[in-house]
C-alpha cells in the first residue's frame, strides 16, 4: 500500500514489516518488552508529516477516538 | 438529518488472527478506492493497550446524481482518520473512522468492535455501528438508499437508536492529538 508521501512509502514499508511482525510474535503475547520499531518509525514519520503539511491534510488538534457521535437528528 | 446503521457479525477466524490482519487489510481486491494508508502515530500505554491512528485517502466516489450537484467535490479525495485502541488482555479492538473533509456534503462516523466470541472462542465477533448525517436539504433519502446498499453483506438493523457507545479514554498521548472538533466530512465507504 502506498503512502500518502510518494517518497515515503518504502520508509513505510519498513515500518509496516517491523511492527507486524512485533504486533503478532510479541504484544499480542502478553510480551511486553517494548516496541522495537521506534527508529524506523522516526524516519517513516519525519517523511510523512512533510507530505501531510504539504497536501494540507487537516490532521491537526484532531481529539483520539473524536468526534463523539450521538443521536443522529431523524 | 441522520441515519443510524448497526450490524453483527461473526467472524469464522481467531481473535489474534483478525487482529493481524487489520493491520494487513490494505491492499486488498474489495479496497481498490483506497489510495493510500498511513500510520500517523502509535503508543503503548502503561496499561499495555496499543492506540493507533491511521491517514486513509480514498477516491470520492459518489453516485451519478450527485455528480451533477456537487461537481467541485469531483476533484478532491477523501481522507480519513481511523483511531483505534487494542486491549489484548480483554481480547478487544475498538475503533472509529471518520471523515475530515467533504463535510459540506455528508458526515459518516463508523466505531467497530471487534471481541473474542463467547460462545465460539475460534471466531471473532464484529460490532459495526455507523452514524450518517448530511446537512444539504433533502439528502436524507439518498443516504438512505445508498448505504444500506454498501453494507448489504451484513446483517443490518437501521433505527434511529443512539447506543451508549463508550466514550474516548482519557488518556495522555505523547503525541499533540488534541482539541476536540467538530468533524463535518464527506462519504466514505464503510466497508473496507
Amino acid at each position: 500500500m502506498n503512502s500518502v508521501g510518494e517518497a515515503c512509502t518504502e520508509l513505510k514499508r519498513e515500518y509496516d514489516q517491523c511492527f507486524n511482525r512485533w504486533f503478532a510474535e510479541h504484544f499480542l503475547k502478553g510480551d511486553r518488552s517494548g516496541d522495537p520499531c521506534t527508529e524506523t518509525f522516526r524516519k517513516y514519520q519525519r517523511c510523512v508529516q512533510k507530505a501531510i503539511k504539504e497536501k494540507d491534510i487537516p490532521i491537526d488538534g484532531v481529539e483520539f477516538m473524536g468526534p463523539n457521535k450521538d443521536k443522529p437528528e431523524s | 438529518m441522520g441515519r443510524y446503521f448497526y450490524s453483527e457479525v461473526h467472524i469464522k477466524s481467531p481473535w489474534y488472527q483478525v487482529l493481524a490482519a487489520f493491520w494487513q487489510r490494505y491492499p486488498n481486491p474489495y479496497s481498490t478506492h483506497v489510495l493510500t494508508e498511513d500510520v500517523l502515530y502509535r503508543e503503548v500505554t502503561p496499561t499495555n493497550l496499543l492506540l493507533s491512528r491511521r491517514l486513509l485517502t480514498k477516491t470520492n466516489r459518489l453516485p451519478g446524481w450527485a455528480e451533477h450537484i456537487f461537481p467541485a467535490h469531483m476533484a478532491r479525495d477523501v481522507y480519513v482518520l481511523e483511531d483505534s485502541i487494542v486491549d489484548p488482555e480483554a481480547n478487544t479492538l475498538v475503533t472509529k473512522t471518520w471523515n475530515l473533509n467533504h463535510n459540506t456534503l455528508m458526515t459518516v462516523v463508523e466505531r467497530c468492535m471487534f471481541e473474542q466470541d463467547g460462545s465460539q472462542p475460534t471466531w471473532t465477533k464484529l460490532k459495526q455501528e455507523a452514524w450518517i448525517s448530511s446537512s444539504v436539504y433533502g439528502l436524507t433519502r439518498p443516504i438512505q438508499v445508498i448505504f444500506p446498499i454498501s453494507m448489504a453483506t451484513r446483517k443490518i438493523h437501521p433505527g434511529n437508536t443512539s447506543p451508549a457507545h463508550q466514550k474516548p479514554r482519557p488518556l495522555q498521548p505523547r503525541s499533540p492529538i488534541s482539541s476536540p472538533e467538530p468533524i463535518t466530512a464527506s462519504k466514505q465507504k464503510l466497508l473496507f
